[in-house]
């Protein structure tokens, strides 16, 4: 059995000037033990993505439509006390700890056992020896547990945070930016630590970053996410490789690539979409260096590659400027 | 480490207060005018009497021997004569404390329980009736005057519905046969002065309240919270209200300091026989040694009140000890 599947998610906001169509028609899937790379641009629906799964949503956002399905069960219509249950408990995130995300005036130590002891009624001392190991797992030293957050660096507050996802063994974990604000070296150390203990507790992970670079050794499947919607989604061989969609083939050279020959990265011009009044047709005709007529009149569908390898473009994989 | 904060904390108010005296004693004496002329009131004295006169209130010696005089006197707690009451001005200020005590005391601990409960709701509740209801009745007392809040209360409660006394502490004349009947009489004096106070002090600890917690909402640590499944009224309790209390220390600390002279409308509106309306007094009679003295007491508490906050501070926020 498939671990998630999310089939035609489309979440809206409702602010003042209008309905901004964050999320529109996304679709995925991500089994056990493996795991997703989401990427794209800022703004472009992926956290959004991520907080419509456990509906933690800002209050002007809401699920439209579509469904969410963890191990096979529909979770979009469950009620605030159902959803509470899944929450941490079989979909846990790892925010930016190296930013805010962790209480400042509290331990870190307690605030993980406090999801321990919601979730798994465990006794406040039983909880705290399961952060010690959580610790261990880490690689942090566990008489740290009673630190507060400013006592440790950016890297051990991402440690902390991951121990913190991985407190109540879910199923699924989502990273949103998990690396951002760290320097290269505890980046990579973050990301080994992810990829390692992904393998040991067969969890799934959905790692939600706008840097393509860090996907390639620690994700299976990538989908790169544009304007709200999934413009194309396959392993990361495909995505890298044998990319079928114009704003791939942008993203991914816009890195500069340390093996070839030294050029300026190339960057996409223009500015993401308004999401109120998306454009018609395929949303990225506007700034797309090889649209054509047909693009700003007809909405590409989704079409298979090879196996696993699915993307939205009128002219897959030709890449012929106009 | 935590006794080292405390002490240094110690130390540093108690050189604020020794400068503060130095300050306070010769801010009076570098004022224009000759102390003698004022307690001979004489012009045609004779060279001896003036020569007696300045003898027996030790003018004759050096500036700094008439300093260090002044600094034993305070050691031993002898703060001068006071002009009109002809008494010791510490008498007279220790005649006057307890009243001021018990009615801010009072005041505050009303208003700090209301007006922090009121944020709470507030904030929480952001945009629906509730939030504009405490929001206009907090903007409204914490804006009016409070001479002109104290005289509008005066005129409905006393004048109009006749249901409490306009001034004093008890009704003059009445002679009580027991504690019972003594108390209640006092607590209806102490009514209005309380009420008066505390409605503006409410306005403005649930208007700061509410804009702090707002802050703390936005912070990624409540979305965190959120994410492990909590429910509203545990996150605002351990997560967002610790946090917002910070700031709200430090306004309750400024707001202790000034019970002691901070009330001088309040007293003198409801002829509360305390320390405000002793400054009041003092002040129209020109009573420099008991201003002097009410200046230091006022100084001495402010300085305590803040030695206060920051030690509290040191508790609630680990990120302020070193």
């Amino acid at each position: 059995m498939e671990l998630l599947r999310i089939n035609n998610l489309k979440t809206y906001f409702n602010i003042s000037s209008g309905t901004v169509k964050a999320v529109d028609d996304v679709s995925l899937t991500l089994d056990y033990g493996e795991s997703l790379g989401l990427v794209g641009e800022s703004g472009c629906g992926k956290t959004t993505t991520a907080l419509s799964i456990t509906q933690l949503l800002p209050s002007e956002g809401s699920i439209v439509s579509g469904e969410i399905l963890l191990e096979g069960k529909n979770i979009v219509n469950l009620s605030d006390t159902e959803i509470k249950k899944v929450r941490w408990k079989e979909v846990s995130m790892i925010f930016q700890g190296a930013m805010n995300a962790l209480n400042p005036v509290m331990r870190i130590g307690d605030q993980i056992a406090e999801a321990i002891i919601l979730h798994e009624k465990l006794s406040y001392k039983d909880a705290i020896k399961r952060v010690e190991e959580l610790f261990q797992l880490v690689e942090l030293e566990p008489k740290r547990i009673s630190n507060y957050p400013h006592e440790f660096s950016g890297g051990m507050k991402q440690r902390a945070m991951i121990a913190m996802a991985l407190a109540c063994n879910p199923k699924l974990i989502i990273g949103d930016e998990p690396t951002t604000a760290l320097d290269v070296m505890v980046q990579a150390q973050i990301l080994n630590l992810l990829d390692k203990l992904r393998k040991e507790l067969n969890m799934g992970i959905i790692l939600i970053t706008h840097d393509l670079s860090i996907l390639g050794e620690t994700c299976d499947k990538i989908a790169v996410m544009y304007a709200g919607k999934i413009v194309e989604t396959g392993y990361v061989e495909d995505i890298y490789n044998n990319n079928k969609h114009p704003y791939t083939y942008k993203l991914l050279s816009s890195f500069p690539n340390i093996h070839k020959e030294r050029v300026m990265p190339d960057a996409i011009e223009g500015i993401p979409p308004d999401l109120i009044n998306p454009p018609s047709g395929c949303r990225f005709h506007p700034r797309c260096p090889y649209a054509k007529d047909i693009c700003g009149k007809e909405e590409p569908r989704m079409e298979l590659a090879n196996e696993g390898h699915y993307y939205a473009c009128h002219f897959g994989g030709v890449y012929n400027e106009k | 480490m935590k006794k080292q904060y405390v002490l240094k904390k110690v130390l540093q108010s108690l050189v604020t207060i020794f400068f503060v005296i130095v300050f306070n004693y010769f801010l009076f004496r570098i004022m224009p005018g000759n102390p003698l002329a004022m307690i001979m009131r004489n012009p045609r004295a004779s060279a001896e009497a003036i020569e007696r006169t300045k003898e027996l209130f030790g003018l004759g010696r050096p500036w700094y021997m008439q300093f260090f005089i002044y600094l034993g006197n305070l050691l031993e707690g002898d703060l001068g004569l006071s002009f009109i009451h002809k008494r010791p001005v510490i008498e007279v200020i220790w005649s006057r404390i307890m009243p001021t005590i018990i009615m801010v005391g009072l005041a505050q601990i009303l208003s700090i329980v209301v007006g922090i409960l009121m944020g709470v709701i507030s904030a929480w509740k952001r945009g629906t009736k509730i939030d504009v209801i405490a929001l206009s009745f907090s903007l409204v007392t914490y804006s009016v005057p409070t001479f002109w809040l104290g005289i509008i209360l005066i005129s409905v409660f006393s004048i109009g519905l006749r249901l409490f006394p306009t001034s004093g502490m008890l009704t003059p004349g009445r002679t009580f046969y027991d504690t019972v009947s003594m108390l209640k009489d006092y607590a209806s004096h102490l009514f209005l002065p309380v009420l008066t106070l505390s409605l503006v002090l409410i306005g403005e600890y649930a208007l700061t309240m509410r804009n702090t917690l707002l802050d703390v909402l936005t912070e990624d640590y409540m979305t965190t919270a959120k994410a492990k499944g909590f429910d509203d009224n545990y996150i605002i309790k351990k997560h967002a209200v610790p946090n917002a209390m910070l700031p709200m220390i430090t306004l309750i600390a400024i707001n202790m300091g000034l019970i002691i002279g901070g009330t001088i409308q309040v007293e003198t509106i409801f002829s509360w026989p305390g320390l405000g309306r002793l400054m009041y007094e003092a002040l129209n009679g020109r009573d420099y040694p008991l201003l002097q003295g009410i200046f230091l007491l006022i100084t001495i508490s402010v300085i305590l009140a803040n030695l206060i906050a920051d030690i509290t501070y040191s508790y609630l926020d680990p990120r302020v000890k070193s």
